[in-house]
């Protein structure tokens, strides 16, 4: 479960807060969506539960440890899958898991099986040995997410985990998460695609300018948008239609 | 200790699959050492072996002229070109189509002789040997000059040494005067000289031996220790430029969410990079040692010294993968890491006496130089190399090496530690 007080975050120089006063509570088993425009605070929000950002305010915990005092106890229990291609590129997609999976201590035989094993879920078998620099956007896309499950994390934290990819790895990705959700993995995930976290989702938080406007399940939140009929126009209902340019 | 094995796999991948990267790191030091001992060598022989034209006025056209004439040509380092006019002889030095000309004045041997035979007679006088001295009025002489016209390209450290040959040469001519002056006025035959015109006073080198043979250092024993470590230095680049690399394409943000440490990250390219620095030392002693004595250059002698040369090349490469590192993790882009790094390089470089010897700086710089890992390194080869010292010797020197390895290395970690707290 992930609990979170208060949490602010204000850059330095920055005129607003990207993240303030949030709180929010994600059950176990959840696959809780973070859905706002550009610059609402959701990337912030990741960054901090994943100990790549410091608080300005406020505190939270997963499964009740805190990463001040269980910090790799705590990385050891969540995976990440950042927005860009944390890759290596000129390493083979086999290398980078390989290289990465040790980094959370898994070793030998279980490590070889548990890349095949993640290889041929994504289809990527056959590609194993190729550099990563040669991948298509989708290709690499399902490294990056294989990267940050290997070590089977209670939570995962996914930063946009199907831009820029096509239908088909989309599918392919998406079907792996929910997969991994049945087995007890509680998701966290951030995404422009309203379509994708109406169906995907089991709860969604709609943020906009560092504070969440509105949360629950997402087909109690159509219901209760008057002329909503599907997440987009309650997203539209609540966060406006003016463009969020940020420079 | 299997993260880190992880890690230093990783590394190595990560090099052998950079080709071009490879080829500078290991060729270009190589060509480096080549080329700065062949210019240095054939310096050397310029020096030595092969005659520097000069331009010389002889206006005097005595037995003074004739001698320093004589004496030029002696040397074997000067093809003398005789020239009627100063003016002429000055405009082809400053206009940089030879670097040195040398005028004599009118009459020199006429003023010599006479100034000599002043000083002579006034010695004689004191002694009673001379009756007819007190009633002579001494004729005033004027001092002559001998010009010298240098280009102004040339280097300080050549016209020092040809002002000193020549100020040496005068002065022997001087002396010869003066005794043969002496022998005159006592009567004596010439064909009997009581004077030895010899110097007395002359100069043993003493080397260091080894075995009771003498260890000859030669400029491969110079260019050697101080171009590797020189190369071995310059890996501060790639490795700070690697380090930037990963947090630009994002695998940084992902190592910092596993359960992994800076300094086991930090390890792994340590080891790879120390194996590299090895390699490269390696190389270049196999050039200084087989490809040097092949196209015509000095050899360098490492029998017996292999060990302690790995030594100082390993704390050396420490060193330098210790600042590299640490430029890393502080640079945000490559275009802060590579620039500042090479720059860094080329200042520990000067003030480590790489170029110029520490002992001819300034004082200040001298001191600066104390803290020149650099120097350091670059002081322990040359005990090991020249001075044919023992491990207790280095001791000091390496041991500052891993150091400096060790408080940049900390300085990283907490620097990382700041600035990606949590």
């Amino acid at each position: 479960m992930i609990e979170i007080n208060q949490l602010s975050k204000k850059y330095k120089g920055a005129e607003f807060f990207s993240v303030k006063d949030l709180n929010l509570k994600v059950e176990d088993g959840e696959i809780y969506g973070l859905l706002g425009p550009n610059g609402a605070g959701k990337t912030t929000l990741i960054s901090m539960l994943t100990s790549l950002l410091k608080p300005t305010s406020g505190s939270f915990t997963i499964n009740g440890l805190n990463f001040k005092e269980n910090k790799n106890q705590l990385k050891q229990l969540i995976g990440i899958v950042p927005q860009e291609y944390a890759l290596y590129p000129t390493l083979t997609a086999y290398e980078n898991l390989q290289y990465f999976g040790s980094m959370y201590g898994i070793k030998g035989e279980i490590l070889k099986k548990s890349i095949n094993e993640h290889l041929e879920v994504m289809g990527l078998s056959k590609f194993a040995h190729k550099k990563i620099d040669t991948f298509s956007g989708g290709m690499k896309r399902r490294i990056n997410l294989i990267a940050g499950i290997l070590h089977q994390p209670k939570v995962l934290f996914l930063d946009e985990p199907t831009v820029g990819v096509d239908v088909q790895s989309k599918n392919v990705i998406i079907d792996y998460l929910k997969l991994l959700n049945t087995q007890g993995t509680t998701i966290v995930y951030t995404s422009h695609h309203l379509n994708e976290a109406e169906f995907f989702c089991t709860h969604v938080a709609i943020i906009d300018n560092g504070e969440i406007i509105v949360k629950g399940i997402p087909s109690e939140l159509i219901k209760n948008q008057a002329g909503a009929h599907n997440l987009e126009d309650v997203f539209l209902a609540q966060t406006g239609k003016a463009l969020r340019d940020h420079a | 200790m299997h993260k880190l094995w992880a890690s230093t796999y990783k590394e190595m991948l990560l090099l052998v699959r950079d080709l071009g990267g490879i080829a500078i790191l290991f060729i270009m030091p190589v060509l480096l050492l080549i080329v700065i001992t062949l210019v240095q060598d054939s310096t050397f022989k310029t020096i030595s072996d092969i005659k520097i034209p000069v331009l010389l006025v002889d206006n005097d056209n005595g037995e003074v002229s004739k001698n320093i004439i004589e004496n030029l040509a002696e040397s074997n380092s000067f093809e003398i070109i005789q020239k009627s006019s100063e003016e002429e002889a000055k405009e082809a030095v400053f206009s940089g189509k030879y670097q040195l000309a040398i005028v004599i004045p009118e009459n020199l041997s006429a003023s010599l002789q006479k100034k000599v035979d002043q000083n002579v007679e006034g010695i004689l006088s004191k002694f009673g040997l001379e009756e007819d001295t007190l009633n002579i009025t001494k004729e005033v002489i004027s001092q002559k000059e001998v010009r010298l016209y240098f280009d102004p390209a040339t280097q300080v450290s050549f016209k020092s040494s040809v002002k000193n040959g020549i100020e040496k040469m005068i002065s022997k001519i001087e002396t010869q005067s003066i005794y043969k002056t002496f022998q005159t006025e006592l009567d004596e035959e010439d064909s009997e000289p009581i004077f030895d015109t010899e110097n007395f006073i002359a100069f043993k080198e003493i080397l260091p031996t080894k075995n009771n043979e003498e260890i000859i250092p030669n400029s491969a024993q110079h260019n050697v220790p101080a171009w590797t470590l020189f190369a071995i230095f310059f890996i501060i680049v790639p490795l700070s430029i690697n380090l930037v690399k990963e947090k630009n394409q994002g695998t940084f943000v992902r190592l910092r969410t596993n359960p992994v440490s800076y300094a086991t990250v930090l390890g792994g390219k340590t080891i790879v990079y120390l194996g590299v620095c090895l390699i490269q030392f390696t190389l270049m002693l196999l050039v200084g040692i087989y490809l040097f004595p092949a196209i015509g250059l000095p050899g360098v002698d490492v029998s017996g010294k292999l060990p302690m040369l790995y030594i100082v090349a390993l704390f050396s490469g420490l060193a330098a993968i210790g600042l590299g590192l640490l430029m890393g993790t502080i640079a945000k882009t490559q275009e802060q890491a590579a620039p500042f790094g090479a720059t860094s390089v080329v200042i520990l470089a000067a003030l480590g006496g790489v170029w110029v010897p520490v002992f001819v700086m300034p004082k200040f710089m001298q001191l600066v130089s104390k803290i020149s890992p650099m120097n350091w390194g670059l002081e322990a080869f040359y005990d090991v190399f020249l001075r044919n010292v023992g491990f207790a010797k280095i001791l000091p020197e390496i041991s500052l090496l891993l150091l400096f390895f060790l408080t940049t290395i900390i300085i990283a970690i907490i620097y990382n530690r700041k600035k990606n707290a949590v």
